[in-house]
C-alpha cells in the first residue's frame, strides 16, 4: 500500500492549498488506474485459484487441474483415478467457488453500506445484520439439540435459514427504528439502531450458548466462519443473491455517490434517496446474510477491502463496487487457501481474517484519527 | 415580464411539529429576475426554499411550477428544472472537485453516469466561473469552508437549470469571491434564468438583487423591486432595527444601514 503514504505535516486546514493533507482528507488524491488494479486483481485471483485447486492433501499438477476442468466442463471421459477427479471438482472447486464468491457479497456489502452510511468505517456488523444471521443460526443449532433425531434431521441448510430470516427480520427491525416522522432515513440512526439490536441478540446468543452447555462447540465454529464441506449447493445460494445484489447496486452507483453530498444536494439531483437507501440495504443484505448463512461470520472483509480499494482508486462507486467485489473475492480466497492447506490444523477462516484485518484496520483508524486532529 | 410566475407559493402553510414556521404565503417568480428573500432569523427563509425545492411538501397550499404542482414533474424532471444550493454540505469521502461538480449533471445523465462532451464543458464551465480550476483534482475533504461552498455553487451550475435556488450561498465567501459570485448570479438572471437567493447580505442584496422578498415570523412581509421594498420604515419592520437607505454612487445600488432601535421602541420604532 506504498499509494497511501502519508504527507501531512502539521499544516493549518485551512492554509494555501499545497499543504493539505495526505490522500484520505485531502491534497491531490494519488490514485490508481480502477481498470489497472481490475485487471491486477482478476489475475492475481487466477494465480490464486490456481493455487488453491493445486494445494493441499492431494496435490494436483497445473497439467491434470486443466485436464480435469476441461473434461468435466465438455462432459467427456478422462483417464484419471475416480477419487482424484471427485476431489478436485465436486470438493476443492466448490469450496473455492463458495469462498470466492463469499468474499465477493462481503466486499460489495461493505462498500454499499460505507457509501449509504457516509462511513468509511460501516460493514455488515455496523447494521446487525452479522449478528441476526448469528443469533438465527444458533438458534437452529440449539433446536436441533433438543429435539429428537426424527423430528429434525440435521442437515447444513438448517441454520443457514435460520440466519437468513433473523438477519432479514433484524434488518427490517433497523429501518423501522431508524425511520424518523418525515420518513427518512438518516445515517446515523441506522447505525445506532444497528448497534443497539447487535448487543441484544450478541446477549441473546450468549443465553443460546448457555443453554447449549456442553454441545456449545458446534455453535462456536459455526460462528467462527469456514468454508470446510462446501457443495454447489452452497455456491449456488450465495451466487443467487450476490448476482442480482450486484447488478442492482452497480445500476444505482452514481445515486449512491450523489448521496455522500447529503439529503438536499441528492434529492435536488432527483435521487429518491429513501427508495435508494432501502432497496441498496436490502440487495446488500442479502448478498451478505447469504455468505453468512453459508460459511458462518467473517469478519472485517466488508470493512477492511472497500476502504482499501478507495484508499486506491477514490470513492467513485460506479468502480469501487466491482473493484471491492473483486478484491472480497481474492482476499477470502486466500485466506481459505491459507487455512486449508498451508496452515496447521484447520483454523476457522474467520479466526485467520479477523487475526490478519484487524490489525489493518487498527492502522487505517489511527491515521484516519490523527487527520482528524489535524484538521 | 410574462404575466403568470415560472413558480409560485400557493397559500402554503408549513409547520415543524407544532410550531407553524411558514404562514399563508403567497407568493410568485418570474424568470430573469434574481430575489433575494431577507428577514430575521426563524423567518421561514429556509423552509421556504425547502418548499420551492420539494424537499418539503407544504402542509396547506400548494407550490406549482410551470402551473402544475412540484409533485407532477416527478423527481428526474424537477432536477432539470431546479437546483439548490444547500447551505452546508458535508463532503464524506475524498472525490475530487471535478468529480463532486461533476455530480451536478446527475439529471442528464443515463443510469451509468457517464458524462458527454456537453456534460464536461458544462463541468468545466462551472470550474471556470467559481475559479476552481487549479483545485480541480484535490481531493474535497481538504478544502477550506471557502473552497467547499465554491464547490457547492459550482456542482449547482453545473446543474444547468432554468431555476437556480441558494440559501446563503456567500455566507464562507470573502469579498471579492461574493461580489465576484453575485454577479455571476446576475448574469444568470439576465440570461433569462430565475435565481432565489436567501441571504443575510442585505448590502450585496440592495446592490445585485432585482427584487427584495422580505419575510418575518414566517408571513410575507413586502415583495417588489429593491427600490420600492428596501425602504427605512420596511426595513425596521422587519428587523426590529433602526435603518436608513441612501443610494450609492461607489456601487451604483443603495446602503443600507442600522442601528440598534431604542428599547422601548422595539414594537413600534418611530414615534
Amino acid at each position: 500500500m506504498a499509494e497511501t503514504v502519508k504527507d501531512n505535516q502539521g499544516q493549518a486546514p485551512a492554509g494555501p492549498p499545497g499543504g493539505a493533507p495526505g490522500p484520505i482528507l485531502g491534497g491531490k488524491p494519488r490514485r490508481v488506474s480502477p481498470r489497472l488494479l481490475g485487471l491486477g486483481m482478476a489475475l492475481a485471483l487466477a494465480a490464486m485459484g490456481l493455487v488453491s485447486l493445486a494445494s493441499g492433501h492431494m496435490p494436483f499438477s497445473a497439467r491434470e487441474i486443466f485436464d480435469i476442468l476441461v473434461a468435466w466442463l465438455s462432459g467427456s471421459g478422462i483417464d484419471l483415478p475416480e477419487n482424484r477427479v471427485m476431489a478436485l471438482v465436486e470438493v476443492r472447486l466448490p469450496r473455492l467457488m463458495t469462498a470466492l464468491i463469499s468474499g465477493a457479497a462481503l466486499g460489495l456489502s461493505g462498500a454499499v453500506y460505507q457509501g449509504l452510511l457516509l462511513n468509511p468505517l460501516a460493514d455488515p456488523y455496523t447494521l446487525g445484520v452479522s449478528s441476526g444471521a448469528a443469533f438465527g443460526a444458533s438458534l437452529v443449532l440449539m433446536a436441533a439439540m433438543f429435539m429428537p433425531p426424527e423430528v429434525i434431521s440435521f442437515g447444513p441448510l438448517y441454520p443457514a435459514i435460520g440466519a437468513f430470516v433473523f438477519s432479514s427480520l433484524t434488518l427490517l427491525l433497523v429501518i423501522a427504528l431508524a425511520s424518523d416522522a418525515d420518513r427518512r432515513l438518516s445515517p446515523t440512526s441506522l447505525i445506532l439502531s444497528g448497534v443497539i439490536l447487535s448487543a441484544i441478540l450478541s446477549a441473546g446468543l450468549s443465553f443460546i450458548k448457555y443453554l447449549a452447555g456442553e454441545q456449545v462447540s458446534s455453535i462456536i465454529f459455526w460462528l467462527l466462519g469456514s468454508f470446510q464441506a462446501q457443495t454447489w449447493a452452497n455456491f449456488g445460494i450465495v451466487a443467487g443473491f450476490f448476482v442480482p445484489a450486484f447488478l442492482i447496486c452497480q445500476a444505482s452507483a452514481t445515486d449512491l455517490n450523489v448521496m455522500t453530498l447529503g439529503f438536499k444536494s441528492a434529492e435536488t439531483l432527483g435521487v429518491n434517496t429513501r427508495r435508494v437507501r432501502l432497496t441498496l440495504l436490502a440487495a446488500a443484505s442479502l448478498a451478505a446474510s447469504a455468505s453468512v448463512a453459508v460459511a458462518g461470520i467473517i469478519g472485517f472483509v466488508g470493512l477492511i477491502v472497500p476502504h482499501l480499494c478507495r484508499l486506491l482508486t477514490g470513492p467513485d462507486h460506479r468502480s469501487l463496487l466491482p473493484l471491492s467485489a473483486l478484491g472480497g473475492a481474492l482476499l477470502l480466497l486466500a485466506a481459505d487457501t491459507a487455512v486449508r492447506a498451508f496452515l496447521p490444523g484447520e483454523i476457522p477462516v474467520g479466526v485467520l481474517t479477523a487475526l490478519l484485518a484487524g490489525p489493518a484496520f487498527l492502522v487505517i483508524f489511527r491515521r484516519k484519527m490523527k487527520e482528524l486532529i489535524q484538521a | 415580464m410574462p404575466d403568470t410566475p415560472t413558480l409560485s407559493i400557493v397559500n402554503a402553510s408549513f409547520s415543524h411539529g407544532p410550531r407553524k414556521v411558514v404562514k399563508e404565503l403567497d407568493l410568485g417568480f418570474f424568470p430573469g429576475r434574481h430575489y433575494v428573500m431577507a428577514g430575521p432569523n426563524g423567518a421561514g427563509k429556509s423552509t421556504v426554499l425547502d418548499l420551492l425545492s420539494n424537499l418539503r411538501k407544504p402542509d396547506e397550499g400548494e407550490i406549482l411550477l410551470r402551473g402544475l404542482p412540484l409533485g407532477a414533474h416527478g423527481p428526474a424532471g424537477l432536477a432539470k428544472s431546479i437546483a439548490l444550493a444547500p447551505q452546508s454540505s458535508n463532503f464524506n469521502f475524498a472525490f475530487t472537485v471535478r468529480e463532486v461538480v461533476s455530480l451536478g449533471r446527475k439529471p442528464h445523465l443515463g443510469p451509468f453516469g457517464r458524462l458527454g462532451p456537453g456534460d464536461r464543458r458544462a463541468v468545466d464551465e462551472a470550474l471556470d466561473r467559481l475559479h476552481l480550476g487549479h483545485l480541480a483534482d484535490k481531493s474535497v475533504t481538504g478544502l477550506s469552508g471557502g473552497e467547499a461552498q465554491r464547490v457547492v455553487l459550482a456542482r449547482t451550475l453545473a446543474q444547468a437549470t432554468p431555476i437556480v435556488l441558494l440559501d446563503e450561498p456567500t455566507s464562507n465567501l470573502d469579498v471579492a469571491q461574493a461580489l465576484d459570485f453575485m454577479e455571476t448570479l446576475r448574469e444568470l438572471a439576465e440570461g433569462g434564468a430565475l435565481v432565489v437567493t436567501v441571504s443575510h447580505d442585505l448590502s450585496l442584496a440592495a446592490t445585485y438583487a432585482h427584487e427584495i422578498v422580505f419575510m418575518a415570523d414566517g408571513r410575507l412581509v413586502a415583495a417588489g423591486p429593491r427600490e420600492t421594498t428596501l425602504t427605512p420604515e420596511l426595513l425596521t419592520r422587519v428587523f426590529e432595527a433602526e435603518a436608513r437607505v441612501s443610494p450609492d454612487d461607489f456601487t451604483g445600488g443603495l446602503t443600507v444601514s442600522f442601528r440598534r432601535a431604542p428599547r422601548a421602541g422595539a414594537q413600534n420604532p418611530r414615534p
